[in-house]
């Protein structure tokens, strides 16, 4: 027995009598005293898509008024893929101001992000998403999350396959509870759930959460080094083969708990693509069984890797295919960002739109969801969420393009120009003021900071430079920021670790070099920092490998030595 | 020669420190210490100690209690704070442990040897479950803690500005309540868990060493008895004045706390406590300043010739933000205004125009001439106190009275205006500030106190005051039994006035059902009434079982709305007419089982 049934985390017997995901959330539901659910019920919640958090700005303010926390439901929409239609955009978008903050929030896992709705909303909301075929459920919890999928404009048919593999991959795993159409679409309470039977999950599900994305070469958006399970595209005279099969990546970490760290997959072989779904289902199988079911902060499959090694894996991988993977096919990665601007595919055209951090709002003077209402109106193609929080406007007709065009400009959204290589590079989590596990500001705070680093990269002339910079509230890394050339993640209000040394591509972990530091001492480093690099760096050399050359940090490709006493810290 | 516990008057651990010490001293140094010792002994007139060979401490339990209350964020506290109290417990010591904010604050005068072990959440911040205890602490509540022995072992990380602040705020705040410190405080960094143990081993040491150690003898000082009443109202410290609506919401109802510490009253649920009111003083100025009187003149504010300030008199004694028909007659004989002598023939004129007008507004649209101060005793009201229904039980906090007092402001006759005494609570009335008050008994709203007879109370917006008094004063007693509430208000998120505390009184039983109803959350205005009538089978189930029904709060709507319902719900639920429906709600009068507070 891998787990010790004695030891098991709180959370597994939660699963275990949850009757498959139902726990007593319809009662939670109907509390009228409440606008919260209990706390056990907002674990089983996330296999449901949504997050119980409540308005942190205000929570102590109403603590002293003895009012409950300003509860409120973040709502997480799985797209695989980030493929969306103009129906599907205009359904969420509608939802955001009917029952949300009037934004939408598109997530660094290529995912629709609704804010603020209460709980008396979020049957009708769920209702909703499901009416425009989509879904929330498995967009949180312990089970394979949203698929992520390279939005790719540039080689369309190359898309479409690998994204319908996506598809099938998301579908495959999809919990089959029917939780889900009980509590929210109204359907019949299957009588006795004793019929119900999760075949590839079980009744504990995994033991933390799974995640999956797909990238395709050369574009390595995904962070294909960052999932649990990472699959590389392989082409062949721009015809899909197979996918090289990346295991065992992971962002998230705990302060101060040298047992956790952030990892980058490994690579274990080739599968073709005939067989990926199969692949996929059966290395969750593996986590399935072997997770640390324990630790919670010990759980993700990372560790199962690193504890059991990639040799065992392939042999457990290979008794349960039947099959071994064949050696792994060469790739190439030269970035992990976007490109924007218009491009053109086969007939039809593509515009990869900057947005700042994902968040789909209105300002004065920046109308952006308001455009891009207007544009889901008439607009004939689809719309791709970007694994960097950004959107593609894919397949208009030159016709469409122009007036799509027209409207950005008419509610004054700036052409990506004008935006530096620094901002159009960036990544922020949500955080504060609705993210419970927030430590500090990320969203509501990166844009000031990198207008402040502008300032500095503008002295040295390097404005335009392609820098990934990545802020998360916390360690647990919704911004993957253990792999940006420079990071930031919350310690307290105002204070962040700082890191350095992640590559362009990703394939790098970055390391702790400053911790706990204020503004001040962040633009200050930062000054200094970039001076050095705009006097003496090399031809194309990218900051994060110019940082590591300079032995401002080590180099690290492997999660275990995260820790290693950084040579930055005094 | 070095000291040892049994060659020496010292213990284990005064005799390590001075073998630390001792061998590091020069001659003159030591001479100095002798001079110095031998000095101060003769000052603080010390009694030389005995000098007994090892005395060997009786072997004794101790009938101390020892409380462990924990601040803990991700339950590293409890754990350590769970693990002591079971070594304690195994050492036979009477032993509570709980979160800080489940302790309840009063019972603190009670403890005897207090060890606290706490996190430290952000920057300083005490962890989620201790913040309440932490303000209360820190609070002018705070009772003194002569009688405590503490000890504080904080958690913390090394890499925060704050490094272990919520354990080194409670120890310095039980110092200056008085308590002991039976033993230093311990800081831990993340690696807490062998520096954890050594406390934990120490602190039981110490207070095994303290076993049967008597307390500290106090000195109780007997108040000189006085009466306070109506007509000798006790100033009043308040407390707290808290803004009860949250962010967002279109009322402003508050939540006051006042000592009543030396009054010497008591109150019972549903009685009020009435407040005498100043007068804002900007309209007293401005009244001042329109009739050019000088407002340091005395004059006489009664019959029996009191006399005060023209201010005041102006502030406290007279009523200036209303107009009555009697005064507006009894003005015009003396403000020789001949418009205002032809205004008071027309009762219909007057009517209209007392309407929302005051004091400023008579004397601008009908100027006095030369109005002498001294005769304003003749034509003006006195000042009445304000009753507010007591929000807080006299069981659980004896000393104190709670209100809840909705803010009046209005716009009238194009001047912003503003309740008397609501108006004094909001705008100028900080915690540390008096009052005037005294206890207004309410005989006709009285609570049965048992547990058998069910209990359907109904009062949204403040009408839900006495209702927290009473259910308050029930989880005192530990009477539970079955009791219901119907709330209502304009919005869940706003204006659920208490909201947590009626949570708490639903979670623990004392509170059986609550049925609450927003109006304007949904299209359709939902109201208290509306909730009931939802519920009709079960509210005549429980006025069939004997239930006592209580009804607080806004007279000309809800009120006559409520009893409207009521008479439905009876005659629908026992097939009853009206006529006879009405004779079941007289019956229920009658029986002191239908009571209403209302205004």
């Amino acid at each position: 027995m891998v787990n010790d049934p004695k030891k098991l985390d709180p959370m597994e017997k939660l699963k275990d009598e949850s009757r498959y995901l139902r726990g007593t959330i319809q009662e939670g539901l109907d509390d009228p005293i409440t606008a919260a659910i209990s706390e056990d019920d907002t674990k089983l919640l996330k296999f449901h898509g949504s997050y119980q958090q409540d308005d942190r700005d205000i929570r102590d303010e109403r603590r002293k008024q003895k009012l409950e926390p300003a509860y409120q439901f973040m709502l997480r929409i799985a797209i695989p893929g980030g493929v969306a239609t103009p129906e599907q955009w205009l359904a969420t978008d509608d939802l955001a101001e009917a029952y949300g903050d009037n934004t939408i929030k598109l997530t660094t896992r290529q995912a629709f992000q609704l804010h603020g709705i209460l709980k008396w909303n979020l049957k009708d909301t769920i209702k909703t998403i499901n009416k425009v075929s989509m879904t929330t459920i498995a967009a949180c919890g312990d089970v394979n999350r949203n698929v992520m999928c390279n939005p790719n404009p540039y080689q369309s048919d190359v898309h479409q396959e690998v994204q319908d593999w996506a598809q099938a991959i998301s579908d495959h795993l999809s919990p089959k509870t029917g939780a889900y159409h009980e509590i929210w679409l109204d359907q019949k309470k299957v009588i006795d759930s004793k019929e119900e039977v999760e075949p590839i999950y079980g009744k504990t599900y995994l033991p933390r959460k799974f995640k999956i994305g797909i990238a395709v070469p050369p574009s390595n958006d995904i962070d294909v080094f960052s999932q649990d399970i990472g699959l590389i595209a392989i082409l062949e005279n721009d015809q899909l083969q197979g996918f090289n099969i990346v295991v065992g990546g992971g962002m998230g970490s705990t302060h101060g708990n040298t047992k956790t760290y952030p990892q980058l997959g490994k690579i274990a072989g080739y599968a073709p693509k005939e067989n990926i779904v199969d692949v996929t289902e059966k290395i969750v199988t593996i986590q399935r069984d072997y997770g640390n079911r324990s630790d919670r902060k010990n759980a993700r499959f990372k560790y199962t890797i690193d504890r059991y090694g990639l040799d065992w894996f392939k042999q457990e991988l290979a008794e349960r295919l039947g099959w071994e993977l064949t050696e792994a096919k060469d790739y190439k990665f030269d970035h992990n960002g976007d490109r924007y601007g218009w491009v053109k595919g086969k007939n039809r055209w593509h515009l990869t739109l900057f947005i700042e951090n994902g968040r789909v709002k209105d300002e004065d003077g920046y109308q952006l969801r308001t455009a891009l209402r207007e544009i889901a109106h008439i607009h004939t193609g689809d719309f791709r969420l970007t694994p960097n929080q950004n959107l593609v406007i894919a397949n208009a007709t030159a016709q469409k393009k122009k007036k799509i065009i027209e409207i950005l400009e008419s509610y004054g959204i700036q052409d990506e120009k004008k935006y530096s290589g620094l901002r159009k590079n960036s990544i922020a989590c949500v955080a504060l003021p609705t993210c419970a596990l927030a430590m500090a500001e990320s969203e509501r705070y990166l844009p000031s900071l990198i207008t402040k680093v502008e300032d500095i990269l503008e002295a040295e002339g390097i404005k335009d430079e392609e820098i990934v910079i990545r802020m998360s509230g916390c360690p647990n890394g919704c911004a993957r920021p253990a792999l940006a050339e420079v990071a930031f993640i919350g310690k307290a209000p105002g204070k962040y670790n700082m890191y350095l040394g992640g590559s362009f591509t990703g394939d790098r972990l970055n390391q702790l070099y400053r911790e706990n530091i204020g503004e001040e001492e962040i633009l200050a480093i930062l000054k200094e920092l970039i001076h050095d690099f705009a006097q003496n760096r090399l031809d194309k050399e990218h900051f994060g490998d110019f940082v590591v050359r300079n032995g401002y940090v080590k180099e690290v490709y492997d999660g275990q030595q995260f820790h290693q006493e950084p040579k930055g810290v005094l | 020669m070095t000291l040892q516990v049994v060659n020496s008057p010292f213990d284990e651990k005064q005799t390590e420190i001075l073998n630390q010490i001792l061998p590091t001293l020069t001659d003159a140094q030591k001479n100095w210490l002798a001079g110095y010792l031998a000095a101060s002994q003769g000052v603080t007139n010390v009694v030389p100690p005995t000098p007994t060979v090892e005395t060997k401490e009786p072997v004794q339990t101790s009938t101390r209690t020892v409380t462990i209350l924990f601040g803990s964020e991700t339950g590293n506290s409890q754990a350590l704070a769970e693990q002591l109290s079971t070594q304690l417990k195994e050492i036979n010591r009477d032993v509570t442990v709980s979160c800080m904010d489940d302790f309840k604050p009063k019972k603190l005068k009670e403890v005897e040897d207090l060890l606290i072990i706490t996190a430290t959440h952000g920057e300083g911040d005490p962890p989620d479950n201790a913040i309440e205890f932490h303000e209360f602490l820190h609070g002018r509540k705070a009772p003194k803690l002569d009688n405590v022995n503490f000890s504080v072992l904080s958690l913390g990380d090394e890499s925060y500005e704050f490094f272990c602040q919520t354990g080194k705020d409670f120890d310095k705040r039980l110092e200056e309540l008085g308590a002991t410190r039976i033993h230093p405080r311990v800081d831990c960094d993340v690696d807490y868990e062998e520096l954890a143990e050594e406390w934990a081993k120490e602190v039981i040491a110490t207070l095994q060493k303290d076993a049967g150690a008597t307390n500290a003898p106090t000195t109780t000082v007997t108040p000189t008895e006085q009466t306070f009443s109506k007509s000798n109202p006790y100033t009043a410290e308040v407390l707290e004045n808290i803004v009860l609506s949250g962010k967002g919401s279109n009322k402003e109802t508050r939540h006051i706390e006042i000592s009543l510490e030396g009054s010497n009253f008591q109150y019972e649920p549903g009685d009020c406590l009435a407040i005498n009111p100043k007068n804002d003083p900007a309209l007293v100025a401005a009244i001042i300043e329109e009739l050019k009187w000088n407002p340091e003149q005395t004059i006489p504010i009664n019959k029996q010739g009191e006399i005060r300030s023209v201010q005041e008199a102006l502030t406290s004694i007279f009523e200036i933000t209303r107009l009555t028909k009697g005064s507006l007659e009894k003005a015009s004989t003396y403000f020789q205004n001949e418009k205002l002598q032809q205004l008071v023939q027309n009762s219909d004129e007057v009517k209209a125009y007392i309407d929302g007008r005051d004091l400023l507004d008579l004397i601008i649209d009908y100027p006095p001439e030369q109005l002498d101060p001294t005769t304003i005793m003749h034509f003006m009201r006195k000042i009445p106190a304000r009753q507010y229904s007591i929000s807080s039980s006299y069981q659980a906090n004896p000393d104190e009275v709670h209100l809840t007092v909705a803010t009046v402001k209005y716009q009238a006759h194009g001047r912003d205006r503003s309740g008397v005494c609501s108006g004094e609570i909001s705008d100028r009335i900080k915690p540390g500030d008096q009052l005037n008050v005294y206890v207004h008994k309410n005989p006709n709203f009285k609570f049965p106190m048992d547990e058998a007879t069910p209990v359907i109370m109904i009062g949204p917006g403040t009408g839900v005051a006495p209702f927290r008094g009473y259910i308050e004063e029930r989880e005192e007693l530990e009477l539970k039994g079955k009791t219901w509430l119907f709330f209502g208000d304009q919005h869940f998120r706003t204006d659920f006035l208490y909201q947590v505390d009626w949570q708490r009184w639903i979670q623990q039983g004392y509170l059986t059902k609550m049925d609450v109803a927003f109006s304007r959350d949904t299209d359709e205005k939902v109201y208290v009434q509306h909730r009931m009538q939802e519920k009709a089978k079960e509210l005549f189930e429980w006025l069939e079982a004997g239930a006592h029904l209580y009804v607080c709060g806004d007279e000309k709507r809800m009120a006559k709305d409520v009893h409207d319902t009521l008479i439905s719900i009876i005659s629908q639920e026992g097939n009853l007419s009206e006529e006879e429906a009405k004779e079941y709600i007289n019956q229920l009068k009658h029986e002191k089982r239908y009571q209403r507070d209302v205004y």
